[in-house]
């Protein structure tokens, strides 16, 4: 078979220290990299297993109102954690409107993060993919290419980072925990994710042998838990990857919004933050007519990387919608179909 | 439905077991995991082998490292064209109607990108694929041609399997520019892959010249000769085993290029040798459904009665064989019609061969036909169903023929009142739910033929009161050894739990193909024949015998139940089977059967199952997400000998219809010819939130001609009708007709 050490390290420097050398791959919940493994995509030499490291799979809550998640929390425990819903109410719903149940109880934090993109020539190695080999060229560019990316593109690449949970994630200011070779760093999670440039595909802004051990929330991101919703459009009504999501969050005082939190999904190779559509409905009264507006600004800039100018148009209204719904306010527990269309009411059930 | 029997056996009661719901007899076993399928085998010294699959979809492959992988630790050989031992028969060749031409790596074209070209086999499966894996194939490459713009067209000389391609009745012309209402309406249907769950799998040992093959098959005994015949052996050298199968959905019935190439590294290395497709290797050379393009056009006179109807269906096969999607039969059988085209053609494309897949040529053909209908009856201002009514056809369209029996009307009303269609509004867009979503109602007929396949079946009643009942029968899920039980128990007058069934191997006789929806009915009347006869020979005993109570019963007869002969006219008179056969001394008596369709009745009548779909659809008015909220369809398909499993393949069925409607598509790139979705995260098929609610009905029908015990099939005719209830329904949401399959969100926003 194609030999690889397996390591199971008992500390984070240990494992840091295995991983620096060439052709390591950390192993999490490995619902993403033992696929990947298994269709020639990535190779690695040596397979560190950090999933039992000590003290990775903890939820804490600091003194100054943030809190921290261990790298190896899972993400269905993430999801269910009741404090954590209570308080980030649309990371809990983008997290159970992800993959099936089976795969949130074995995927973690960390590597949510950190999946690769489903561009389907990325996962393709006869295909030429940048992403995966940098200069080889694009074949999404004039392949099947419907659920690509409408912002942040170039020729280099244009596929999309396909995670839920970052989106909320990138709204509320997340900050990544790294530890690498030269020690420890903090990363904003809405820029973990390289954008593609004229020459390069984007990717993973961590450095080869660094590690995400935590993921901190600050504490302002709570003000949000009473007006948070994720929205995620997909072409089957569940386990299906999001073909343009949203997140909204609103900081409600009365009928006006104080501060929004904006982001999408599925659009761009990394969570797609509206930092501008943000600040257009500060002040605003929470009405369609600014939601509409807020989700034009957003999409602004987008433009079609091949066969999916209609990503726009969804895009424009799942935002719009988000918002709406965010506006209502949260439901008192996620809905049964997380996320999904046919739960903007409460009560409706998975089998109705 | 009437519980006795006319014939063939008047002594035989039908009825304690038949009919009765009972839950699957090998359930417990599945779920334990006792159930062995074919991968589960590990005989001693069993070898691994793993084909390496084309990275192109046209060309040659100019090299390959054999030394790389022949020296990776474990592997055992190479198989290539260069080293490949013959074949007693051509693998190009196509032997009889169920062959199709299999790559079994006999030279070194590549055909479509997935086929298998070297095998590898090992000590470890992983060594195998690692082996595999370092043969790093070189090729001459060629264009791949996919896609119908990009393929070769042609006439093909048949559609499915030995089908008509072309159908004329009446003047369409003439019928057509006459008709005050005419519509058109083209519809696609992508490439689907069977994708059942347990991939295709083999486990073959040779000892001397007999072979020992474990693999889940649809057509047991057709498949044993088949084998047979591609090593030069005699079919009584073979044994098949396939008890169990993981779903199979026509792609088991036919043998495949990686069976033959294991059984041939296990003769090559004399070892067994297992062999199990990964899921990407089920997108090439074990068939699909093939691509079709559809146009129809169908013209009415001002009351709504169509005046002519045409189906015109073009269908892609692979570049070097032909299975062609018979589409336009579906037009055939279904609504009335002084006069009727159906016509194919086909396009070669650098894919697979396809193949049956479930429902093959109707599910496609259904699928534009009932949009066509839909469209037609939008233009003459009807309501569908009512429009359905009114083109009704009391004997089949194509033929002319009576019908056996047909319950179409009954399965319409029942359906439509439990759905509350006649609260419909004729005009789209008019209904919205609570949540603000569009809401839309349609509906489609379901149809399906209830062909017969030549089976055969033992039954050996025992001294000890129990019954041995013998078929090669194949349980791809649908529960054949369960409703095959219950009617061969019935056969032998026993309770069914006093009747051992051996069932699943090659050693049994011929229970026929267990595929076209006639597998109960096929082996189910051999093994109810072959008990009719045993207990004949048993009643020819008693009544001959001074000393038994039923002696003189001759001509009024007897009737057997629960283990015992009682004379027909009087109840007080009965002896035990037990009784009877030690009398005689005997220790069993067993007869054969072979079921079948009386020939005259095959002549004279139009044999079909029907039923009737009835779809909701609810649909976001801005984001155009789709789901099927409810599906509620009707069935009348003869005598149900087991309405438990029965409503489960209908119910299946429908859920594979929202599938088909809403979201299973093979998408291949148009250059490379590569799949790029060959997985089960990107192909998609319906999760249980997608078919919150489905039901399917069974209305009563009692079909005296079909065959003896009156039984059609329900394994197909659920996909049936579904796709065109949910396509229809979406436009009664929407306004907006779609034209090709699966339906995206895109294709309502724009
Ligand atoms: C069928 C299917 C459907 C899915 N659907 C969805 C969906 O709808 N929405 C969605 O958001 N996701 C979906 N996913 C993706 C899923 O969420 C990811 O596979 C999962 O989150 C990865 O986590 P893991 O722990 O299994 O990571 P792994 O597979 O173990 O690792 C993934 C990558 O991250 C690296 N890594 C892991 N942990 C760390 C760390 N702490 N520091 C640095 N690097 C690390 C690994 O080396 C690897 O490169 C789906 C996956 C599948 C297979
Ligand atoms: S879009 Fe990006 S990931 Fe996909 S093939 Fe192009 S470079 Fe590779």
């Amino acid at each position: 078979m194609n030999r690889f050490d397996y390591i199971r390290p008992g500390s984070v420097a240990e494992a840091v220290a295995a991983a620096s050398e060439a052709g390591a791959a950390y192993l999490a919940g490995g619902t993403n990299l033992l696929d990947l493994m298994k269709i020639g995509v990535v190779a690695p030499g040596k397979v560190i297993d950090i999933t039992r490291l000590p003290g990775l799979d903890r939820i804490d809550w600091l003194e100054d109102g943030s809190v921290r998640i261990g790298a190896m929390v899972r993400n269905a425990d993430l999801a269910r954690n009741p404090a954590f819903s209570a308080a980030f109410p649309a990371v809990s719903e983008a997290l159970l409107s992800g993959a099936s149940p089976q795969l949130r109880n074995a995927a973690t934090v960390g590597g949510n993060l950190m999946q690769e993109t489903r561009c389907a020539y990325f996962q393709d190695p006869l295909s030429h993919c940048n992403r995966r080999a940098p200069g080889a060229g694009c074949d999404a560019l004039e392949g099947h290419n419907r659920s690509h990316a409408v912002l942040g593109w170039t020729p280099s690449c244009i596929a999309t980072h396909p995670s839920d949970f970052c989106v909320p994630l990138a709204a509320l200011g997340a900050v990544v925990e790294i530890e690498g070779p030269d020690g420890s760093r903090e990363v904003d999670l809405a820029s973990l994710h390289e954008l593609p440039g004229t020459d390069s595909a984007g990717g993973i802004a961590l450095k080869h042998g660094e590690m995400i051990t935590a993921l901190r929330l600050p504490a302002e991101a709570s003000a949000f838990a009473g007006h948070s919703r994720y929205l995620k459009l997909r072409e089957r009504t569940s386990f299906a990857f999001a073909l343009v999501s949203a997140a909204a969050m609103l900081r409600m005082e009365q009928e006006t919004i104080a501060e929004a939190r904006i982001a999408l999904g599925a659009v761009a190779a990394r969570p797609w933050r509206a930092a501008e559509a943000e600040t257009f409905l500060k002040g605003k009264k929470a009405e369609p007519d600014a939601f509409a507006e807020a989700a034009q600004i957003a999409l602004k800039e987008a433009s079609p990387s091949g066969d999916n100018a209609f990503k726009i148009t969804l895009a424009t209204r799942v935002l719009t919608r988000a918002l709406t719904l965010a506006a209502k306010g949260t439901p008192d527990r996620v809905p049964a179909l997380p996320a999904s269309v046919f739960t903007s009411s409460e009560g409706a059930t998975a089998h109705a | 439905m009437p519980d006795t029997l006319q014939t063939p056996a008047g002594h035989v009661r039908l009825g304690s077991n038949s009919g009765q719901p009972m839950t699957r007899r090998d359930g417990v076993a599945k779920v334990t995991g006792a159930a062995t399928y074919a991968a589960d085998n590990r005989p001693d010294g069993l070898a691994h082998a793993v084909f390496a699959s084309a990275g192109i979809a046209r060309g040659r492959v100019v090299s390959l490292n054999v030394e790389a992988a022949k020296s990776h630790p474990g592997v055992i050989e190479v198989i290539t064209p260069d080293n490949r031992p013959a074949l007693h028969l051509d693998p190009d060749g196509k032997s009889h109607p169920f062959s199709w031409r299999i790559e079994a790596l006999q030279d070194k074209t590549v055909r479509y990108a997935g086929q298998p070209i070297a095998l590898v086999v090992a000590e470890t499966l992983e060594a195998a694929t690692e082996g595999a894996r370092l043969l790093a194939p070189e090729y001459e490459t060629e264009p791949a041609r996919i896609g119908f713009e990009n393929g070769e067209a042609y006439d093909p000389p048949a559609v499915g399997i030995g089908g008509n391609p072309s159908f004329s009745k009446g003047n369409f012309d003439a019928g057509f520019s006459g008709s005050e209402h005419r519509i058109d309406a083209s519809v696609d249907t992508p490439a689907q892959y069977h994708n059942a769950m347990e991939p295709h799998a083999i486990v073959a040992e040779w000892s001397g010249d007999h072979l020992v093959i474990d693999t889940p098959n649809q057509a047991i005994q057709m498949a044993r000769g088949a084998f047979a015949g591609y090593f030069g052996i005699p079919p009584e050298n073979v044994t098949l085993r396939s008890p169990f199968l993981g779903g199979g959905f026509g792609s088991k019935a036919i043998i495949v290029g990686p069976q033959i190439l294991a059984i041939l590294a296990a003769r090559m290395l004399g070892r067994p040798v297992k062999l199990v497709l990964r899921r990407d290797q089920m997108f090439g050379p074990v068939q699909h459904r093939g691509a079709t393009s559809q146009k129809l056009r169908i013209g009415t006179d001002g009351n709504g009665l169509i005046k002519a109807l045409e189906h015109e269906a073009t269908a892609a096969t692979s570049s070097f064989d032909d299975f062609i999607e018979g589409a336009g039969n579906a037009s055939l059988n279904m609504y009335a019609s002084p006069a009727i085209i159906t016509r194919h053609s086909a396009v070669r494309v650098d894919t697979g061969t396809p193949g049956p897949m479930r429902a093959p040529g109707e599910a496609s053909g259904s699928a534009a036909l009932e949009i066509a209908m839909d469209k037609a009856a939008e233009a003459v201002g009807m309501d569908p169903l009512e429009f359905r009514l009114r083109n009704y056809a009391e004997t089949d369209p194509a033929s002319g023929k009576s019908f056996s029996a047909k319950s179409l009307r009954e399965c319409y009303e029942l359906a439509a009142q439990k759905f509350g269609w006649s609260d419909r509004p004729l005009a789209p867009g008019e209904m919205r739910d609570e949540n603000g979503m569009l809401v839309g109602w349609g509906m489609g007929s379901a149809l399906f033929p209830a062909p017969m396949f030549a089976a055969q079946a033992r039954a050996t009643l025992r001294r000890d009161g129990t019954a041995l009942v013998e078929t090669s029968g194949a349980d791809m899920g649908q529960g054949a050894w369960t409703a095959l039980a219950q009617i061969a128990a019935d056969g032998v007058g026993l309770p069914v739990d006093r009747i051992e069934f051996l069932s699943g191997t090659s050693d049994q006789p011929d229970g026929g193909i267990a595929g076209g929806s006639g597998h109960t009915a096929s082996a189910g009347g051999a093994l109810f024949e072959a008990g009719s006869n045993a207990v004949q020979k048993l009643a020819d005993l008693a009544t001959a015998d001074p000393d038994s109570p039923l002696f003189g019963a001759g001509n009024t007869g007897v009737e057997a139940r629960e283990g015992r002969l009682f004379r027909a006219d009087d109840e007080s008179r009965s002896e035990s089977y037990a009784d009877i056969l030690e009398r005689a001394g005997l220790e069993t008596v067993d007869a054969m059967g072979s079921g079948g369709r009386d020939p005259a009745n095959a002549e004279a009548r139009a044999m079909f199952s029907h039923g009737a779909v009835f779809a909701e659809v609810k649909i976001d008015p801005d984001l155009f997400q789709i789901r099927v909220s409810r599906l509620i369809g009707a069935f009348a398909a003869g005598r149900i000998i087991n309405p438990h499993l029965a409503k489960s393949q209908l119910t299946g069925g429908m859920i594979w219809g929202i599938g088909f409607a809403l979201h299973e598509e093979g998408i291949h790139d148009l250059r490379s010819g590569r799949p790029l979705n060959a997985d089960l995260a990107g192909y998609h098929v319906p999760v249980s939130a997608d078919a919150p609610h489905v039901e399917a009905l069974l209305v009563d029908e009692d079909d005296p001609y079909v065959n003896a015990l009156g039984i059609k099939g329900v394994g197909e005719i659920g996909i049936t009708g579904s796709v065109g209830a949910i396509a229809n329904a979406v436009w009664h949401a929407t306004g907006k007709r779609i034209s090709s399959y699966p339906i995206h969100i895109d294709a309502l926003l724009s």
